[in-house]
């Protein structure tokens, strides 16, 4: 399984992976935004969470086709398929190299973005742990709408439409705790509801994902 | 050619298929299809294409689970290899081989380099391989699999005469070691210990009957009336 592991991260991050994709629209997205709603600095600190947030699951969303459509594609998820390790495990390590290659550096650049859309102190460790708890979540439902769509020619499209509503309870309770941290508010209920959703990811997951990576290799 | 000597498969056994049918898609493809493989030798599958042959080999690694029918080996002593060799053009030749080898817990891939002559190009990225090196690149997998069962689907597309007689080679010291294997192909490989199985017969006559299917077996019996009326 670390083999698994250290050969996605290998693939993300030489080139042709996706590991620069993501983290580039990311950049480019909190940049615009104060071009776009103009230089009011309370406008900004108001909406910070809530643009970081939907940067990163935007960021998030375009690399998730890769992470079985390459495999499937040159007949690696047949090997696997067959191999000792379970596929629920062949899942759960693609998950985690996704979250690797691109949750985690979302994440770390988070707060130092954050001062271009001049997102209140108190907030900033709250946006970095808020994304620290809920990305995994991303990668993890992202790997279950790439194992459904699979073997579908251009299946970007089907895989977003698929995944968006999976991620609307992440989205809201990251952004809400992040928000609520910025306004001195208590936002414990947001951040334990944000990590049930991971957890919950984790659990389910990889049995849900691998088995709709058995149906599609048929 | 240098004769290359694999390690005796410990848990040597027949392949016995059974009465198999098999589906591609909705399809039913091929039905009562029997034979038994003994350990120590190929069969090797001849038929035109399109007829099964992947599909048939498929159901046997239970990538396609078959509509009918026992196969007596299970998956885990089975290696699978297709039309796409599963090389990674990122990763060098030796990484690509100690990734397979690292997930079917073996360590060391220099035999499996030297089997198919690839030990100079070890640290060459796949991307500049040609397709031939490519593919025996992919071939060489079969070697860290140590898998007893080899089901191998036109295994020598893109290789030259030479190659293909490396390969026959390996596929010769696979079965002296007591594995077998399962061949789908055009090109004959010239080994002392092959049988050859058309699958041309077994083609399934009831093209229309449609199989097994776990979500219309579940009772969306909406589904299956609107398809019965179609399919008559």
């Amino acid at each position: 399984m670390m083999a698994l592991l250290r050969r996605d991260l290998a693939l993300a991050l030489r080139s042709g992976g996706g590991f620069g994709l993501s983290l580039a629209f990311f950049l480019i997205v909190v940049v615009f935004v104060p071009f776009g709603v103009g230089p009011d600095t309370g406008v900004l600190a108001r909406i910070a969470p809530g643009v970081l947030w939907i940067a990163a699951l935007l960021s998030c969303l375009l690399s998730l086709d890769r992470i079985f459509q390459l495999d499937w594609e040159d007949g690696s998820l047949d090997a696997l398929a067959l191999a000792p390790l379970p596929l629920e495990g062949v899942v759960a390590m693609k998950a985690l190299a996704h979250w690797l290659t691109t949750g985690l550096p979302l994440t770390v650049i988070a707060p130092l973005l954050g001062v271009l859309l001049n997102l209140p102190g108190a907030a900033a460790p709250w946006i970095f742990l808020s994304l620290l708890v809920g990305t995994p979540a991303l990668s993890l439902l992202g790997a279950f709408g790439a194992a459904l769509t699979v073997g579908i020619r251009r299946g970007g499209l089907l895989l977003s439409l698929l995944v968006m509503p999976l991620y609307i309870p992440t989205l809201i309770f990251g952004a809400l705790t992040a928000s609520r941290a910025g306004d001195g508010l208590d936002f414990f209920t947001p951040f334990a509801l944000l990590g049930g959703v991971t957890l919950l990811a984790a659990a389910l997951i990889p049995f849900a994902a691998a088995a709709a990576i058995r149906i599609n290799l048929r | 050619m240098n004769a290359i000597e694999l390690a005796p498969y410990r848990d040597a056994a027949p392949l016995e298929v059974r009465d198999l049918a098999c589906r591609r898609g909705e399809r039913l493809i091929l039905e009562g299809v029997s034979f038994t493989v003994s350990p120590g030798r190929a069969l090797i599958l001849r038929a035109p294409n399109g007829a099964g042959k992947t599909t048939l080999l498929r159901a046997i690694a239970r990538l396609t689970p078959p509509v009918r029918g026992t196969v007596s080996l299970s998956p885990e002593r089975m290696t699978w290899f297709g039309h796409a060799d599963g090389v990674k053009a990122q990763l060098t030749v030796a990484e690509n081989l100690r990734f397979w080898a690292a997930v079917h817990g073996m360590q060391d891939i220099t035999p499996a380099l030297e089997a198919f002559r690839l030990a100079d190009l070890a640290d060459r990225p796949a991307a500049y391989l040609s397709a031939g090196q490519r593919r025996r690149l992919g071939l060489a997998r079969l070697l860290v699999a140590r898998r007893p069962v080899w089901l191998l689907d036109e295994p020598t597309v893109s290789l030259d005469a030479a190659t293909v007689a490396t390969f026959a080679g390996v596929v010769g010291a696979h079965l002296a070691a007591g594995g077998l294997a399962l061949i789908a192909t055009h090109i004959p490989l010239g080994l002392a210990e092959e049988d050859v199985l058309d699958v041309t017969p077994f083609r399934a006559r009831e093209s229309a009957e449609h199989a097994h299917d776990p979500f219309l077996d579940a009772g969306f019996a909406t589904a299956r009336d609107g398809r019965e009326e179609v399919s008559r």
